[in-house]
């Protein structure tokens, strides 16, 4: 049984205008995906801005209403939860942000910022909390005197490693990290995905890991959704995606990647002209007269396109 | 392959003024840009690189900030300009472009009026002539349907179209110097393509020499000629861009380039450079001042006061500590650099 399974979701925000601001339109920004993410893996989703990643994540974690569609964690179907029901489960799913500069509060300490947690869903007496605290901020890598301090006390990756010794207080089962490197440079950027791994292993965590950056994406994740409009285009194992794209857009998107070898520069643009005059050309074979995506279609066991 | 010096940075020091006291964030920093040139600035977060770019555009306020050297830009000493003699250059012989457009664009303007108006102060054109440029300038950097967008006001356009309109403002007036400061890092892959593809051909037909700062490598290696690595306001290496990828000396560099997630990185450990980049008031002043970060390394391997010194023709490296560089052992080999 899958660990957590997306099913048909969709999430449109309505667009209100006119007099009496009624709705007058929808943003559809989910517009029917169907995933799964095992116990322990890393699942990617990549996909242009815009795309609906972010809308994705904080519908899973029931920060936003999903409009249609199932969201199954280990057998139950959390969309149909009131929110008194839904509040145990919100311990098993915690969320790490982007940016660890605005994503924690300036005037409180980081004692106050990571045992918010435990504070709403566990009664401990101070001494336990701040043992708790302190437990969780050594396991990050800062020193438990740290607790004391506040958030602009610290660096970029030190920050995001108070985020996420906060995501861990309640033992969560899944992590979303949207975008948890993309802020910080690339020695720091090293650090904390070298340590999200460690405590993958450590704590049995599954990630859906939200990401643009493709190669941050291939070195964390064991499956990949490529996402474009609120819909799939294609999904695969790494190996699948990096080695075998079929989608146009997923190709578009692996030859933008940079290409760190300055030796490589002409075949990298030639690739990149070569992609989008393919796009170009080839475009109503992926896209059908609206310009929506297909849906996606089973090209081997684990290995799916959005072909008619 | 490339022309005569534009721009040339001697012996730089910006130094901000903290509590009455005065900390440099660029240090003696000497750097030379030719026409048709697109120079790399890298380096960690807080290194000094936004502070040398404002410096060269005179962008930072003269009661909290104090600079040393000289900044020649074609024959002229850009610091011992006025503030409005300064306002002639910039904007039109030195064009800018930094990480968020929307900082850059004033939201209450439509598009077309803000790249009319970077015209006004420089060029003299009937409003007939501005109009027509302003289209022109829009359809060059890629933005489809230009008369429409004329009307538009920023915050209609999406992040991408936004930093085109930058770029278009930026170019209005054909400078011969282009200040880049983490042009796409606000971008997705695929823009970020677009809008290195478009600063790469408006420097060939341009002849326009360029400032590219980013921590990018990737982008890096994609659109410089030459790259000069910065650490805690030194350049600690200075080399074109192949040199720099291939055989990087300074243990920085290597280090940097190390960090890159790449194909073969997978399921592994990435390196990490050990402690934290020191902040102005704590940053050693004398000595190799990467020395606590390769503690490894044996102290009498760093200069007493290490130089940037040409170890090959075109190739400049500090200290000598280089040369006794090794990742610890419990490191997966060094392969120099991270080839996707
Ligand atoms: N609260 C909202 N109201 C209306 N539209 C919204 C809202 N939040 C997001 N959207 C729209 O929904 C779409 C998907 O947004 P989302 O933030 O999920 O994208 P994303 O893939 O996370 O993008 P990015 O990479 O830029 O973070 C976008 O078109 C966005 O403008
Ligand atoms: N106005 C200022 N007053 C005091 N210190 C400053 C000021 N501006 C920058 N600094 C400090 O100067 C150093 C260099 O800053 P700078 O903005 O040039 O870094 P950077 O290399 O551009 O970093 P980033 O990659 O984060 O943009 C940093 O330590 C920074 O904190
Ligand atoms: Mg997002
Ligand atoms: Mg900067």
């Amino acid at each position: 049984m899958a660990f957590l399974k997306v099913n048909h979701l969709k999430v449109y925000y309505p667009v209100r205008g006119g007099f009496f601001r009624r709705i007058v339109d929808y943003v559809k920004a989910v517009d029917d995906i169907s995933f799964e993410l095992r116990q322990g893996e890393t699942y990617g989703l990549v996909g242009e801005s815009g795309c609906g990643k972010t809308t994705t994540g904080r519908t899973i974690i029931g920060l936003i209403k999903a409009t249609a569609g199932e969201i199954v964690l280990e057998g139950t179907d959390l969309t149909k939860l009131s929110r008194r029901q839904f509040y145990p489960y919100r311990k098993d799913i915690q969320m790490i942000f982007q940016d660890p500069y605005s994503s924690l509060n300036p005037r409180k300490r980081v004692l106050d910022i990571v045992a918010e947690p435990i504070r709403n869903f566990e009664k401990l007496s101070p001494q336990e909390e701040k043992r708790k605290v302190q437990y969780f901020i050594e396991r990050v890598g800062l020193n438990p005197e740290s607790i004391y301090k506040y958030p602009h006390e610290f660096s970029g990756g030190q920050r995001q490693r108070i985020g996420i010794a906060r995501a861990l207080t309640l033992n969560p089962k899944l992590i979303i990290a949207d975008e948890p490197v993309s802020a910080l440079d690339v020695s720091v950027q090293a650090q904390v995905l070298n340590f999200m791994k460690e405590i993958q292993e450590e704590f049995q965590l599954t990630y859906l890991f939200i990401s643009h950056d493709l190669g941050i994406i291939r070195h964390m994740c064991d499956r990949i959704g490529i996402m474009y409009r609120g819909r799939f285009v294609e999904e695969g194992t790494c190996e699948e995606i990096f080695r075998n794209p079929q989608h146009i857009y997923t190709k578009r998107l692996l030859s933008a990647i940079p290409n760190a070898d300055p030796r490589q520069r002409r075949q990298q643009f030639h690739l990149r002209e070569e992609v989008e005059r393919e796009y170009k050309q080839s475009y109503h074979r992926y896209f059908d007269d609206d310009g929506r995506v297909y849906p996606l279609k089973k090209i081997s066991e684990t290995h799916s396109v959005a072909i008619p | 392959m490339t022309g005569k010096p534009i721009l040339e940075i001697d012996h730089l020091r910006v130094s901000f003024r903290i509590q009455d006291q005065y900390y440099a964030a660029v240090d003696d920093v000497s750097l030379t840009v030719n026409e048709d040139e697109v120079v790399a600035i890298v380096g960690e977060s807080g290194c000094g690189k936004s502070a040398l770019a404002l410096a060269v555009m005179g962008l930072h306020p003269p009661q909290k900030t104090k600079l040393e050297g000289s900044i020649i830009f074609k024959g002229t000493n850009l610091l011992s300009l006025s503030t409005s003699q300064l306002n002639k250059i910039r904007g039109k012989d030195i064009g800018m472009i930094f990480q968020d457009p929307l900082t850059a664009l004033n939201p209450l303007m439509t598009i077309g009026r803000q790249i009319e108006e970077s015209m006004d102060y420089h060029m003299k054109l009937s409003s007939m002539e501005k109009r027509q440029r302003t289209l022109e300038l829009l359809k060059r950097v890629g933005i489809p349907n230009p008369e429409k967008t004329y009307h538009r006001y920023p915050h209609e356009l999406s992040g991408g179209m936004r930093q085109r309109v930058v770029i278009a403002i930026a170019i209005a007036c054909e400078p011969s110097l282009i200040i880049a400061d983490e042009p796409t890092t606000a971008l997705d892959v695929t823009i970020q393509a677009q809008i290195m593809g478009l600063l790469k051909e408006l420097q060939q037909q341009m002849k326009t020499g360029i400032i590219l700062i980013t921590h990018d490598l990737g982008v890096v290696a994609e659109m410089a000629d030459r790259v000069a690595v910065m650490y805690a306001g030194e350049i600690v290496e200075l080399a074109d861009v192949e040199t720099l990828f291939h055989h990087p000396l300074h243990p920085y560099t290597r280090s940097l380039l190390h960090s890159i997630p790449s194909a073969q990185t997978r399921k592994e450990k990435l390196h990490v450079i050990q402690g934290i980049v020191p902040s102005l008031q704590k940053m050693p002043r004398t000595g190799c001042r990467f020395q606590s970060r390769i503690s490894w390394i044996d102290e009498s391997k760093h200069e007493p006061n290490p130089i940037l010194r040409e170890v090959e023709p075109g190739h400049w490296v500090r200290c000598t500590c280089y040369q006794h560089f090794y990742f610890p052992h419990d490191h997966i080999g060094d392969v120099g650099y991270g080839i996707s």
